[in-house]
């Protein structure tokens, strides 16, 4: 049998297994016995229209929490990863306060930063830290994922050959200068899929700022399902998430498959 | 003739292991020296602490006249005078050929970038790579990725080039183009210290010919002498397992 054919064969069974599959589940969880009674309070026409405008719009916050951290994770974390890569005994203090920091905020769950620094920073009554909570939710984000990413960055460092080093230092480069056009752009390239899932995660954890009080998606889908008894509004929020992270899911993937592919063709 | 090159009583070990036992080394400027012995006697190693790439242990090293070895030498500024090229190349895969042939006489000599590129594609065109200035290292041959980082060992106009190897990672029928390139050095009177394991080509290039054993240099000359009628055991034993491994 051709490979097309096989393929036009594969498409046939994938679209019929997945018909069946998700039949069965409806079924199964429309015959539940409760079903009546969660359709109404969870999946609530009506309600998910009315509430969807108010919710896309603190949803907005949401974005703009990514994207504030996102662009402050991505130096600072960079420049942990250099940091605790630098060479030699003089620069031991700071590897190891590098360390520490990693394990620290790696150690502790995210929502306890939040809570510790959007609670604790404005109590502190000082006239130049700010009060806004969100201020604070954004600063905890930035400190818990610059531990994640950092050792994303590390990771695409130590994968650089030391032979690319050496090779740039035996041209009479500094240490700096190979790090910067020889060693990094090598390293980044290579951690780019698992840096775009640790910017899902991140897109996620906004949520978690409304525990501080920010009108932001979850929160404002809390005040709507608090005012009408009915858990609809929370539907709504998920599906604003998903939509956001569905498309950068798939573009990792596309990334991955893509370096895959061109690494393959390479080594034939 | 004065000297490029002085190795004087240099030691180095790895851990336990010692792999350099005290080498005495002279290379005079233009002169070509080849540097044979069995694999693990420590050529490359002897090539990378000339280039500052391993720290030695005990001696020193002077280049034209400057201790190197000396605390306090700026370490970029000896080795932008020392080319070094390697058995794998390593060429830097993110850049095109331009890009690696410029890279260092931008950032470590600070070259204006239309003076490099017009260096760099003077010199790739010498050695046969004027067609490939703009492909990425992963294009080319083996033969051509060794021509290219010769190329950019060159770009920064070395006083000393150290060859380690540069034709064992390639197929057969590539060692040739490469050794075209290093006898036109030798041709230009560039000052070499290569090591290698293809004989025929140290007797045809080499001003002098250095067996290295055991982490010293055990015997040396023309290679004719060195080559044909060793007087130490050991070489005339090496030398055997060369013949009969059908390399000479
Ligand atoms: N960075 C290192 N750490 C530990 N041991 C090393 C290191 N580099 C080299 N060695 C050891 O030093 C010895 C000499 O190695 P070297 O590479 O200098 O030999 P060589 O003469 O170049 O051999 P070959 O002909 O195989 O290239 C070997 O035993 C090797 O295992
Ligand atoms: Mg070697």
């Amino acid at each position: 049998m051709t490979s097309a054919g096989e393929g036009r064969r594969g498409v046939t069974v994938a679209v019929l297994s997945t018909v069946v599959f998700f039949t069965l589940l409806a079924v199964a969880i429309t015959h539940a016995p409760g079903w009546p009674e969660v359709r109404r309070t969870f999946f609530n026409w009506n309600q998910f229209k009315s509430s969807m405008p108010e919710i896309s719009r603190a949803f907005l916050l949401n974005v703009k929490i990514f994207m504030i951290a996102e662009a402050f994770i991505l130096v600072l974390a960079l420049l942990l990863a250099v940091v605790r890569s630098l060479p030699g005994p003089v620069f031991f203090p700071m590897r190891a306060l590098g360390i520490a920091y990693a394990d620290f905020f790696r150690g502790v769950p995210t929502i306890l930063v939040i809570a510790l620094l959007g609670f604790g920073a404005p109590a502190l009554q000082l006239s130049w830290v700010p009060l806004s909570t969100t201020f604070w939710g954004i600063v905890a984000l930035i400190l818990v994922y610059t531990a994640y990413v950092s050792e994303v960055y590390r990771a695409g460092i130590e994968s650089v050959h030391p032979s690319q080093d050496a090779a740039a230092r035996s041209l009479g480069l500094s240490h700096w200068q190979s790090l910067r056009k020889v060693v990094l752009p090598q390293a980044v390239r290579r951690v780019i899929p698992p840096l775009l899932n640790d910017f899902i995660g991140l897109q996620k954890d906004t949520a978690l700022v409304g525990f501080l009080g920010s009108v932001e998606a979850f929160k404002q889908s809390q005040i709507d399902a608090a005012a009408t008894f009915n858990y609809t509004p929370f539907v709504a929020a998920a599906v604003l998430f998903v939509a956001l992270t569905i498309p950068l899911a798939r573009f990792t993937d596309w990334l991955v498959l893509r370096d895959r592919r061109r690494r393959q063709a390479a080594g034939a | 003739m004065s000297e490029a090159l002085v190795v004087d009583g240099v030691r180095k070990s790895f851990g336990q292991l010692e792999v350099l036992r005290g080498v005495d080394l002279a290379v005079e400027e233009h002169e070509v020296v080849c540097l044979i012995g069995a694999s693990g006697s420590g050529k490359s190693t002897l090539l990378r602490c000339v280039n500052l790439l391993e720290p030695i242990d005990e001696g020193r090293i002077v280049v034209e006249g400057l201790e190197i070895t000396d605390r306090g030498v700026d370490v970029n500024r000896v080795r932008r005078r020392i080319g070094i090229v390697f058995q794998a190349y390593n060429l830097f895969p993110h850049m095109s050929v331009l890009a690696n042939v410029t890279l260092a006489p931008r950032l470590a000599l600070r070259m204006p970038h239309a003076q490099a590129e017009a260096e760099a594609t003077t010199l790739l065109g010498r050695f046969g790579l004027a067609d490939k200035r703009n492909d990425y290292p992963d294009r080319l041959s083996g033969g051509q990725q060794q021509r290219v980082a010769i190329v950019r060992a060159l770009a920064m106009k070395p006083d000393l080039m150290l060859l380690d190897e540069v034709t064992s990672a390639l197929d057969p029928e590539l060692v040739a183009e490469v050794l075209e390139v290093i006898r036109e050095l030798a041709a230009a009177g560039m000052t070499m210290l290569i090591a290698t394991h293809e004989m025929s080509f140290a007797r045809d290039i080499a001003d002098r010919v250095c067996f290295l054993d055991e982490g010293v240099i055990l015997e040396q000359g023309p290679p004719e002498q060195i080559l044909s009628e060793p007087k130490e055991p050991r070489t005339q034993q090496f030398l055997q397992r060369i013949i009969e491994a059908g390399r000479l």
